[in-house]
């Protein structure tokens, strides 16, 4: 008896088979979503690098480095749907894992300035002279490689959602539980993170970036290798959960959320699938994180916010949850309008969220892609009839 | 016998020259005018004439200098005692004639400016000058100030002190004093020793530490206090000391942690309505906290003459406002959601954002100031370092009383009767006639009023400002979780648990880390018990 089981038997008056028609049909869709995806990043990119600045065509730098922003978001939600939508595990933590690899993206960074800082230390990011370390921490040790960084990225949030998934999954916290806990874990990390003798900057966080593997982060090549980058992953990322999702795993994956004691009395370990299910949406999260951070040029303990989290769910809850693109279509949608709406009225974001919020649960409960979906069944039986 | 003739050649000393400066000096009126001409260095030698010359009648100027409230008016120089109203004006009072001139723009004054050293003489001068004050209070503060301050003059006077005062905790206050005089200054042993007996049962802090400096070394290694006897008995009363010390910090550090639980009690109360018994997922609960608070703050706009029951109206009012805006939140958004948890938690995040916004729109971002009454105000003193404030003890008191109270609705009234049926099976209760959307409804007015309660309390101990409920709603989900859903005893036993094992944790590790530390121990306890410290058994367990 899970909660999204009665939800979906609630929502969904139509017969398995059409559901299961449906979801197929949109699928196919999966080919036409990744060639747009791949269109509009290349299509910015050209515009940005060989059409001059004075054309109509020109696609400012800005506008390379907020795209970007948004494809990580993007990469971000679709890792909240993998456990939300199709485990039924509702995490409010995520942007803990993101903030994670965010950071260890940023102690990259940092110790690429080198002796570029403010004190010209060449061994201590600015923050350490600051505070009169005398030497590097050992946790510190090691980021000046880039292969050490992007193992770490995907190391420390994969372990933190290994184990904090093993001991509640095997426990069975789960439900409202598990959120108020995943919440409780991004809470006390931020208070972490904020104080000095953690060794990660503590307020001002991690900043004043210069380069990447040599490459200027300033100049508009780096931006928009960066944007290429972050597409391109998203996409794989994409196909990627399309392909688990679809799988013996996927379907099983599906039937934990619909249905646990059930499938756990047909012989699986469904704690198992849950943990590693977890860890794998948790290390995207991070590679998110680890995407975002050089874009934006920074990262703080902010990132780790309860609010930051539960904002990315109502990404993928707009977006329509269980169908991975869903997910990705909200996010990009609301940063849009987040951006636009902060820049025309800041007093009315927080309203609009707010309304979002309540909106979206109370009469859209599948989402922006529930809505099509459901408009599609619909002329299905239309024609059949 | 030794000490009789120290006094009187010290009464002596102070007696001639007083007269000496007497004689060559200029008059009361030069000497102020000249505090507004003087250079730094020179205030602290007029600061001396003016005490020996004017004497009490001085104490307005020096209170008002101490506070740097003393400025002069620029166009007669004339010293007044000037004080900032929420205007950004200054009203005036002279400082010699008491005499009250009205109120003035900034530009048409100027500070007398004050370091810290002149701050240090301030203090020991007025109390001198506060010593023989009819005031219990005035007199306490000034023989503190010469315990911690003390010189031949200021023995002389605490003597003469000693024969008027009646009160008994002045006395002993005179005789530590006394005493430690006569540790540190007499040459005789058999008097250090004395005073050394009669400061064992004292706990001001300079007492402690100058015992303890008996017993430290200098830097060849050697004692500085060369009398053995006497080092061995000061190490007997440190110890002494120490142990008491150590209890009272203990109690201290009790208190502390009880008042902390009472806030979480406060704050998680509510919740344990809401969340334990109807099961609603409420994310806009730290927001109904807030809406109490904002209650307070305008109860007081409303009643500024009044402030001291001002709370007595805001708890009613800021029930009232809380649980009504709870039931449309019920009636509006939730009622449509039932079963549907995870749902719940997001859509009241959303309204909590809203209910946030608004209030950012209506009152400012800013914080705004609610006043404590004064019966509120002030602490209860035990004695020099153990004292309870009293609105912290206030505060336990009401967390209790607001628990208890609830526990008798829920147990000896319809309405709990109607909340508990509904609670345990639903569509029994309905079979039953109970009417379980009017039950819903009101069970959560009578959760979210309680929060609205918790924001009178939380006002006066912390900011109130909009982001007030969202620091508290993360605690309170801890709280309500850990001591297990729906079992109102676990959410008062799983208050004050965290709060004690907080307050005596920070000592150790800090504020933060001990935050840190109990969520921790939370996450991995729930992984343990998933049902909390008390978990429902029986037919109530789903």
């Amino acid at each position: 008896m899970t909660v999204s089981a009665q939800s979906d038997a609630n929502l969904a008056p139509q017969t398995l088979t059409q559901r299961f028609s449906a979801l197929h049909e949109l699928r196919d869709k999966a080919p036409l979503f990744l060639s747009l995806l791949f269109g509009v990043t290349l299509y910015a990119s050209v515009c940005n690098l060989y059409v001059p600045e004075g054309s109509i065509f020109h696609v400012s730098t800005y506008t390379i480095t907020l795209l970007g922003k948004y494809l990580s978001f993007a990469l971000l939600a679709l890792a909240v749907d993998v456990v939300w939508g199709y485990c039924g595990i509702l995490s409010l933590g995520h942007g803990a894992f993101f903030a994670l690899g965010g950071y260890a993206m940023g102690m990259y960074l940092m110790r690429q300035i080198g002796d570029r800082g403010v004190y010209a230390n060449p061994d201590l990011p600015d923050f350490m002279v600051f505070l009169n370390w005398s030497e590097i921490p050992w946790f510190w040790q090691g980021f000046d490689q880039f292969w050490f960084a992007m193992v770490m990225v995907l190391l420390v949030p994969g372990l933190l959602a290994f184990v904090f998934g093993w001991l509640a999954f095997r426990s069975r916290v789960t439900g409202v539980y598990f959120s108020i806990m995943t919440q409780a874990l991004t809470y006390a990390l931020m208070l972490a993170f904020f104080r000095n003798e953690m060794g990660f900057g503590g307020n001002n966080g991690l900043t004043d970036f210069k380069d990447l593997l040599g490459f200027s982060l300033q100049a508009d090549s780096t931006r928009v290798a960066l944007l290429i980058c972050t597409s391109v992953i998203l996409g794989l990322a994409y196909v990627l959960s399309q392909w688990i999702m679809n799988s013996k795993l996927g379907r099983l994956i599906v039937g934990v959320r619909d249905a646990e004691p059930r499938a756990r009395f047909l012989g699986y370990k469904t704690e198992n699938y849950k943990v590693w299910l977890f860890v794998y949406s948790g290390m995207l999260a991070a590679i998110a994180g680890a995407l975002y951070v050089p874009q934006v040029g920074i990262i703080n303990p902010g990132e780790f916010s309860p609010l930051n989290s539960i904002e990315v769910v109502v990404w993928v809850a707009v977006g329509g949850r269980g169908t991975l693109y869903g997910a990705i279509v909200g996010a990009l949608l609301i940063n849009y309008a987040k951006t636009r709406f902060t820049a025309i009225f800041p007093e009315a974001w927080l309203f609009a969220l707010g309304a979002l919020f309540v909106a979206v649960t109370v009469f859209l409960p599948q989402g922006l892609m529930g809505l099509i979906k459901r408009s599609h069944v619909e002329n299905n039986n239309v024609e059949k009839t | 016998m030794r000490r009789l003739y120290l006094t009187l050649f010290n009464v002596m000393l102070l007696l001639i020259s007083s007269h000496l400066f007497a004689a060559n000096e200029p008059s009361l009126d030069g000497l102020t005018h000249q505090l507004t001409t003087a250079k730094l260095k020179q205030v602290p030698h007029i600061i001396e004439q003016l005490e020996t010359q004017g004497g009490e009648r001085m104490l307005p100027l020096f209170s008002a200098m101490l506070a740097g409230e003393l400025y002069y008016r620029k166009d007669d120089s004339r010293l007044v005692h000037a004080k900032k109203m929420e205007s950004g004006n200054f009203s005036l009072v002279d400082v010699i004639t008491a005499e009250t001139i009205g109120d003035v723009k900034k530009k048409t004054i100027k500070k007398v400016r004050v370091n810290n050293r002149l701050r240090t003489q301030l203090r020991s001068v007025i109390s001198r000058l506060t010593l023989f004050s009819s005031d219990r209070d005035t007199r306490e503060a000034a023989i503190k100030n010469m315990l911690n301050a003390l010189n031949e003059g200021n023995i002389v006077l605490l003597s003469k002190a000693k024969a008027d005062e009646e009160d008994q905790d002045l006395l002993v206050l005179i005789d530590t004093a006394l005493s430690l005089n006569d540790l540190l200054n007499n040459a005789e042993i058999e008097v250090r020793l004395a005073a050394l007996d009669d400061l064992s049962n004292s706990l001001e802090p300079i007492v402690k530490s100058s015992v303890e400096a008996l017993l430290e070394k200098d830097d060849d290694g050697n004692f500085i206090e060369s009398d053995v006897v006497l080092r061995n008995k000061a190490a007997v009363v440190a110890e002494k000391i120490e142990g008491k010390v150590g209890f009272y910090s203990f109690l201290e550090k009790l208190f502390f942690g009880l008042s902390l639980g009472s806030v979480l009690l406060l704050a998680a109360t509510g919740l344990a309505i809401t969340f334990g018994v109807m099961g609603v997922i409420n994310m806009a609960h730290g927001e109904l906290i807030m809406i109490g608070a904002y209650t307070t703050y305008v109860v007081q706009l409303l009643m500024p003459n009044a402030i001291e029951y001002s709370l007595l109206v805001a708890v009613p009012a800021a029930f009232l406002v809380a649980g009504f805006v709870g039931v449309l939140i019920e009636r509006g958004v939730i009622r449509f959601l039932h079963g549907r948890p995870l749902e719940t938690l997001l859509a009241t995040f959303g309204i909590s954002l809203i209910l946030q916004q608004m209030v950012r729109s209506v009152f400012s971002p800013l914080n705004r100031q609610v006043e404590t009454p004064q019966w509120m105000s002030g602490s209860l003193e035990f004695n020099a370092i153990f004292s309870i404030t009293y609105n912290r003890l206030y505060i336990l008191v009401f967390a209790l009383l607001v628990f208890f109270a609830l526990q008798l609705i829920l147990k000896r009234t319809s309405l709990g009767l109607n909340v508990r049926a509904v609670s345990q099976n639903r569509n029994m209760a309905k079979a039953m006639g109970i009417r379980t959307e009017w039950v819903d409804a009101m069970t959560f007015g009578l959760g979210s009023g309680i929060a609205g309660i918790a924001g009178v309390a939380l006002s006066q101990l912390t900011n109130v400002g909009p982001n007030l409920g969202q620091s508290y709603i993360i605690d309170s989900f801890m709280v309500v979780v850990f001591g297990g859903v729906g079992h109102l005893w676990g959410t008062l036993v799983a208050g004050f648990t965290l709060g004690i094992t907080n307050k005596f944790l920070e000592p150790v590790t800090g504020a933060v880390l001990a935050n840190i530390i109990v969520l921790v121990f939370i996450i991995l306890f729930i992984q343990k018990r998933p049902r909390g410290l008390f978990p429902q058994k029986g037919r109530a367990a789903e």
